[in-house]
C-alpha cells in the first residue's frame, strides 16, 4: 500500500547557508514583521498545548517590563516524546536562531534553555554551540545572551510556570495563572516560553516565509510535526510529518498489521481505539472540536497482545509520581485513580466504583491547577470509555 | 473599577480584587482551606474554585483576579459537585480522628465536612496506610497523617517569620511538610513560636499540651500550686467562650483559675513591672557605660521577653547576642521568685511549689525547659500553658467563663500597674519600659498625652520614636539633651530588618523592642484560632483600654514592686537580682 504520509522537510531542511544566515536576517526586519508573519503562517506551540506563537510574542513584546527572558523549554518529559532531544542534536542552531529573533522581536537580553535533567550529556556540545550562537550575536549587534539551566528532573516542571520556578532555584511548581509567563514570567519578568521545536518553526517561517510553510499541513493544520513514534511499530524513530494527518494514516505507516489502539501525546494525551482511527486527526482544535488530537509529538502503538487495563495502571503509576503534589485534586486524585482501578480489578470495590472514578478524573479535569492534573482524565476516560471491560475484568 | 455579576447579583469592586473578596462584599461566603488573610495567595487547596460563565474550568476564587463583565457562579450544581469530590479527597488523605483530636470543633475541614457531608466514604482511605512519625518537641506537636498540605504553615514561617523551618519536601503521592531532612523541630532551626500552629487549619499542628500533668498537680495535696497569667490572656481568652474579640475578661479568668483548684491566682503583669525596672536600669547602665566610662557595650540593646525571638536571635545572629538584655522573661522572673520570695513570705516548701503560667506563647513551653533556667535551685516554671489549653481546661471543669463574677489576683505577685498590661501588645515593652527611664532620668513623666506613647502603637511591622531627654537629675547629666531613638518590630521577619541594620553597623537606635509574633503576645501562637489583623487590632485595643482604666500606669509605682525590692531584692541590677532575674544565652547554629 502507498504511504499515506505526507513527509516534510522543514526542520531537518538541510541547512545550505553559512551559520547564523537567517539570524541575521531576520534582526534586519522589524519585530511588528516578524509578528505578523508568525500570525499568518498559523504556527502554533509545538510542546503540546499549541497556543499561537506569533500572539504570543506579541504579547511579550507589548507586556511592560525593563528586562525581557527568552525561554527555551527543553525539559522534554513526556512518556514516549523524544523528538527535542534530535534537534539538540542535530540543529540546535536552528533553535538558537529562533531564540534570537524571538529576543529582537520582544526586546530580551537574555534567555535560556531549560534542559532536561536527563540530557546532561548533551550540554557540552550545546554550550559549544551556544558560544558559537554568542559570536553571531555579537557581530549582527545582537544583546542577547544564552545560558543552560537544568532541574531535578520532575515530569511537571515541562509546565511552563513550575520551569519557571525551578529555573529561579524554587521548587518546580506551577504557578496560579493569571499572571502569565507573558506578562509575569522569570524572576516576575516577561518571558516567552517555547518549546525546542517551536523556535526552529519560527526560525523557519522566516527563512522560507509565512505562505510557503502555511503550505504545509493538512485538514486546516499548518506547517510540519514532529513525532516520536513508539510501542508497537515495526519502525520506531522519530519522523517529520505534515500536521493534520489521521490516527489511520499514521497507523497504516508506522503500525505493525495488529493495533489495537494508538496513544496520541503521551501519558498526558488521549488513547485512540482501533474504531476511532479514521475519524481522529492529529492536530490542533479549534473550538471545542473533538475529533482534532494536539500533540507535543509522543505517539504509542499498541497491538492485540496489550493490555489496557495495565497501560491505564502504568499511566496512573507515572502520574501519582510525578504530580507536584500541591493541588488536591491532582495529587489525591491520582492516588485514588489508581488505587480504585486496582480495587475493582481485585473485586474490592464494585465495578461500579468506575463510575465514581470516572467522576473524579472529571473533576480532577477542570479543578487542577495546571495542565499536569487537568490532563490525566484525557487518558483515563478515553481508555475507561473504550476499553471497560479490560478494566475491570 | 470593575463590574461583575455574582450569582445574578450585581458587584463593584477595584482592579485586582479577586474574586473570592468581591464575594464575600455581597455576603456570599465561598468555602476556603488554603487562603489565609495574613498570608500570599497559594491556590493548591481548590476548595474554592467557582463557576466562570465561558470558561471550560472552574477557577480558584482566591487566586483569580475579578473582570469587567464576569459571571461568576459560587454554589451552582458543578461547583457543588466539585467542591464535593475535593472534599472527599481531601478526607481521605486526612486521619479522620475528629474524636481523638485536639482541634475537634475548631477545624476548618471539619468545618467544610459538615458542609459537604457524605452518607458514606466515597473514596479509599489513604491516611492509615503510611507510616506517620508524630513529632512531639517541648513546644510543638506535628501529626502529618493530619496534614492536607495547604503549606499555611509553609508560608507563615517564611513570610511572616522568614524563619523557612517548614517546607514542601517529595512530589505527588510522597509530597510533605516537614522540616529540613525531615528531623524533629528540635533539631532545626525552629522558633517554637507557634505561628504555624494558629495558621494550620487541621490538628496537624497544635501545641504540644501539658493540660493533664497540671491536673494532677491540682489534685495532688502535697503540691501547692501557683498560676500566673500573661497579659494578652485576659483580652482573648474569651473567645473560646463566644465572645467578642477584644472583650476583656481578667476578673472571669481570676475566678475561673480558682474554681479551677489552682492554690493561688497570680498575675505576670507583676513579673513584666519588674522587668521594666530590671531593664530600665539596665538600659540606663549601658548608656552610662557607653557614654561616661567609655566601655565597650553592645548598643542598641534589644529586649528579651519573647522566647521566640530569643531564639530566632540565637540561631541566626549568634554573634549578636551582646545586644540582647540580660533580663529574663516575665514568666520566668515570676518562677524564680514563686519559688523563693513567694515561697519564703508564705511559709510554703519551695519543692512543693508547682508553677504554672498561662500563656499566649507556645515558645514559653521551651523557654520554661531551658536547663539555665533553675535559678531558684529548682525548675522555676514547671509548666508554660497556652491561652487555648486553659480555655480546655475550664471546659473540662464544666465551668462557663461568661457566667463568672470577677475576681481580684491573689497577693502577693499579683498586682500590676498598666505598663505591665501593655506587654500584650507589640510596643508595649517599649511604651512601659520609657514611661519609667523617663521618670528615672528627668524626674518627670514621660511626655505624652495620658502617658500614651503612640508612635510605638500599631500593627505597623517596625515602629520608631525618638525621646529628648532635657532637665535631666544631676546624675543623669550625661544625657541631657540626648535624642534616643527607639525601634519596636514584630514578626521576625521584621526583626531581621533591624538585625541586618545592627550587623552592618548602621542601626540608628538605642533600645529596640521585638516580639516574634506579629501584633505582639496578643497574636502569639498560643492564642485562640483564628487570628488574623481585624482580630489581633481588636485584641490591642482592649489592652490599651485596660491600661488606661488602671489606677497605677507606671511600673515604678506598683506597690508589690516596692515591696519585693524592700524585702527581697534589695536594688535593681542588685546580687539577688543577678542570680535570679538575669540570664545568658546559647549560641546556636543554622543547621
Amino acid at each position: 500500500m502507498a504511504s499515506q504520509v505526507k513527509r516534510a522537510e522543514i526542520i531537518f531542511a538541510p541547512y545550505s547557508e553559512y551559520p547564523y544566515k537567517i539570524l541575521g536576517e531576520a534582526l534586519k526586519k522589524s519585530p511588528d514583521e516578524i509578528i505578523e508573519a508568525l500570525i499568518q503562517s498559523g504556527l502554533r506551540g509545538r510542546g503540546g498545548a499549541g497556543f499561537p506563537t506569533g500572539l504570543k510574542w506579541k504579547f511579550a513584546k507589548e507586556a511592560q517590563g525593563d528586562e525581557k527572558y527568552v525561554v527555551c523549554n527543553a525539559d522534554e518529559g513526556e512518556p514516549g516524546t523524544f523528538k527535542d532531544r534530535d534537534i539538540l542534536v542535530k540543529v540546535p542552531r536552528k533553535m538558537l536562531s529562533g531564540m534570537g529573533i524571538c529576543a529582537h522581536v520582544i526586546g530580551a537580553k537574555k534567555g535560556f534553555i531549560y534542559l532536561r535533567a536527563e540530557y546532561d550529556y548533551l550540554k557540552e556540545a550545546l554550550q559549544k554551540e551556544i558560544d558559537f550562537f554568542h559570536q553571531h550575536c555579537e557581530k549582527y549587534g545582537l544583546d542577547f545572551h544564552v545560558e543552560i539551566k537544568s532541574g531535578a528532573g520532575a515530569y511537571v516542571v515541562g509546565e511552563e510556570t513550575a520551569l519557571l520556578n525551578s529555573a529561579e532555584g524554587k521548587r518546580g511548581e506551577p504557578r496560579n495563572k493569571p499572571p502569565f509567563p507573558v506578562t509575569e514570567g522569570y524572576l516576575n519578568k516577561p518571558t516567552v516560553v517555547n518549546n525546542v521545536e517551536t523556535f526552529v518553526n519560527a526560525m523557519m517561517v522566516c527563512r522560507i516565509g509565512a505562505e510557503e510553510f502555511a503550505k504545509y499541513g493538512m485538514r486546516g493544520q499548518k506547517g510540519s510535526k514532529l513525532f516520536s513514534i513508539a510501542g508497537d511499530t515495526t519502525k520506531p524513530g522519530v519522523y517529520e510529518l505534515e500536521l493534520g494527518l489521521t490516527v489511520e494514516e499514521l497507523v497504516n505507516e508506522f503500525g505493525d498489521g495488529n493495533t489495537k489502539a494508538v496513544q496520541v501525546g503521551g501519558v498526558s494525551g488521549f488513547c485512540v481505539p482501533r474504531a476511532k482511527f479514521k475519524d481522529k486527526t492529529i492536530g490542533f482544535p479549534g473550538k471545542d472540536d473533538v475529533n482534532y488530537i494536539p500533540t507535543g509529538g509522543s505517539i504509542m502503538l499498541f497491538n492485540h497482545t496489550r493490555s489496557m487495563y495495565h497501560v491505564l495502571e502504568n499511566y496512573l503509576e507515572f502520574f501519582e509520581e510525578e504530580s507536584c503534589g500541591q493541588c488536591t485534586p491532582c495529587r489525591v486524585g491520582t492516588q485514588q485513580l489508581l488505587k480504585g482501578i486496582k480495587a475493582i480489578k481485585k473485586g474490592e470495590k464494585d465495578p461500579e466504583y468506575l463510575d465514581t472514578l470516572y467522576k473524579l478524573a472529571e473533576t480532577m479535569k477542570v479543578t487542577s491547577k495546571c495542565g499536569l492534573g487537568q490532563s490525566v482524565a484525557n487518558s483515563f476516560c478515553s481508555i475507561v470509555d473504550e476499553f471497560k471491560e479490560e478494566i475491570i475484568y | 473599577m470593575i463590574t461583575l455579576k455574582i450569582n445574578n447579583t450585581q458587584v463593584e469592586v477595584p482592579e485586582g480584587t479577586t474574586i473570592l473578596e468581591a464575594a464575600k462584599k455581597i455576603g456570599v461566603e465561598i468555602p476556603t482551606l488554603c487562603h489565609h488573610e495574613d498570608l500570599c495567595v497559594a491556590g493548591n487547596c481548590r476548595v474554592c474554585v467557582v463557576e466562570i460563565k465561558g470558561r471550560p474550568r472552574l477557577e480558584a476564587s482566591c487566586a483569580t483576579p475579578a473582570e469587567n463583565g464576569m459571571e461568576v457562579f459560587t454554589h451552582s450544581a458543578k461547583v457543588r459537585n466539585a467542591r464535593n469530590v475535593i472534599t472527599q479527597l481531601l478526607l481521605s488523605e486526612h486521619a479522620e480522628e475528629c474524636t481523638l483530636c485536639y482541634k475537634n470543633g475548631n477545624c476548618e475541614l471539619q468545618n467544610l465536612a459538615e458542609e459537604y457531608y457524605h452518607d458514606d466514604e466515597m473514596f479509599i482511605d489513604l491516611a492509615h496506610e503510611r507510616e506517620h512519625r508524630i513529632d512531639k518537641s517541648t513546644a510543638l506537636r506535628y501529626d502529618p497523617s493530619k496534614c492536607i498540605r495547604c503549606q499555611r504553615c509553609v508560608r507563615t514561617c517564611a513570610e511572616i517569620q522568614g524563619v523557612n523551618a517548614l517546607s514542601a519536601a517529595f512530589k505527588g503521592k510522597d509530597m510533605m511538610i516537614t522540616t529540613f531532612m525531615e528531623k524533629t523541630f528540635g533539631e532545626v532551626v525552629c522558633t517554637n513560636c507557634g505561628q504555624c500552629v494558629v495558621h494550620c487549619p487541621t490538628g496537624a499542628l497544635t501545641e504540644r499540651t501539658y493540660y493533664d500533668e497540671i491536673w494532677e498537680a491540682i489534685e495532688d495535696p502535697d503540691k501547692h500550686v501557683v498560676v500566673n497569667t500573661a497579659p494578652s490572656v485576659r483580652v482573648a481568652l474569651g473567645e473560646p467562650f463566644g465572645l467578642e474579640p477584644g472583650t476583656i475578661v481578667t476578673g472571669q479568668m481570676a475566678a475561673a483559675l480558682r474554681r479551677l483548684g489552682f492554690d493561688s491566682v497570680l498575675d505576670t503583669d507583676f513579673a513584666a513591672d519588674l522587668t521594666i525596672i530590671e531593664e530600665g536600669n539596665e538600659f540606663i547602665q549601658r548608656l552610662k557605660k557607653k557614654f561616661v566610662d567609655g566601655e565597650e557595650v553592645a548598643l542598641p540593646m534589644i529586649t528579651s521577653c519573647s522566647p521566640g525571638w530569643v531564639k530566632f536571635i540565637e540561631h541566626m545572629y549568634p554573634d549578636l547576642l551582646d545586644h540582647l538584655s540580660t533580663c529574663k522573661s516575665p514568666q520566668q522572673m515570676f518562677g524564680a521568685l514563686a519559688k523563693t520570695y513567694y515561697a519564703e513570705k508564705k511559709g510554703i516548701d519551695p519543692a512543693k511549689i508547682v508553677s504554672v503560667s498561662i500563656m499566649p506563647c507556645t515558645a514559653k513551653k521551651f523557654e520554661a525547659n531551658r536547663p539555665e533556667m533553675k535559678s531558684s535551685g529548682y525548675q522555676d516554671i514547671d509548666a508554660g500553658l497556652t491561652t487555648r489549653e486553659l480555655a480546655k481546661m475550664i471546659k473540662q471543669a464544666g465551668i462557663d467563663l461568661t457566667k463568672l463574677p470577677e475576681e481580684d489576683f491573689d497577693s502577693i505577685m499579683g498586682e500590676s500597674s498598666g505598663a505591665g498590661v501593655i506587654f500584650g501588645a507589640t510596643g508595649g515593652v517599649m511604651e512601659a519600659a520609657l514611661r519609667t527611664v523617663y521618670e528615672i532620668i528627668t524626674g518627670r513623666e514621660v511626655p505624652f498625652r495620658h502617658l500614651d506613647i503612640q508612635p510605638v502603637r500599631g500593627l505597623d511591622g517596625v515602629k520608631e520614636a525618638t525621646i529628648k531627654f532635657e532637665n535631666c537629675k544631676s546624675e543623669y547629666s550625661f544625657l541631657e539633651g540626648a535624642e534616643v531613638k527607639v525601634a519596636v518590630a514584630h514578626g521576625l521577619r521584621n526583626a531581621r530588618k533591624i538585625m541586618d541594620q545592627i550587623k552592618e553597623g548602621k542601626s540608628p537606635y538605642l533600645f529596640v523592642e521585638i516580639m516574634a509574633c506579629p501584633g505582639g503576645c496578643i497574636g502569639g501562637g498560643g492564642q485562640p484560632i483564628p487570628t488574623n489583623d481585624e482580630i489581633r487590632m481588636k485584641r490591642i485595643e482592649a489592652i490599651y483600654r485596660e491600661d488606661a482604666g488602671k489606677p497605677i500606669r507606671k511600673s515604678h509605682e506598683n506597690p508589690e514592686i516596692k515591696q519585693v525590692y524592700e524585702e527581697f531584692l534589695k536594688k535593681p541590677l542588685g546580687e539577688k537580682s543577678h542570680k535570679l532575674l538575669h540570664t545568658h544565652y546559647t549560641k546556636r547554629n543554622r543547621y
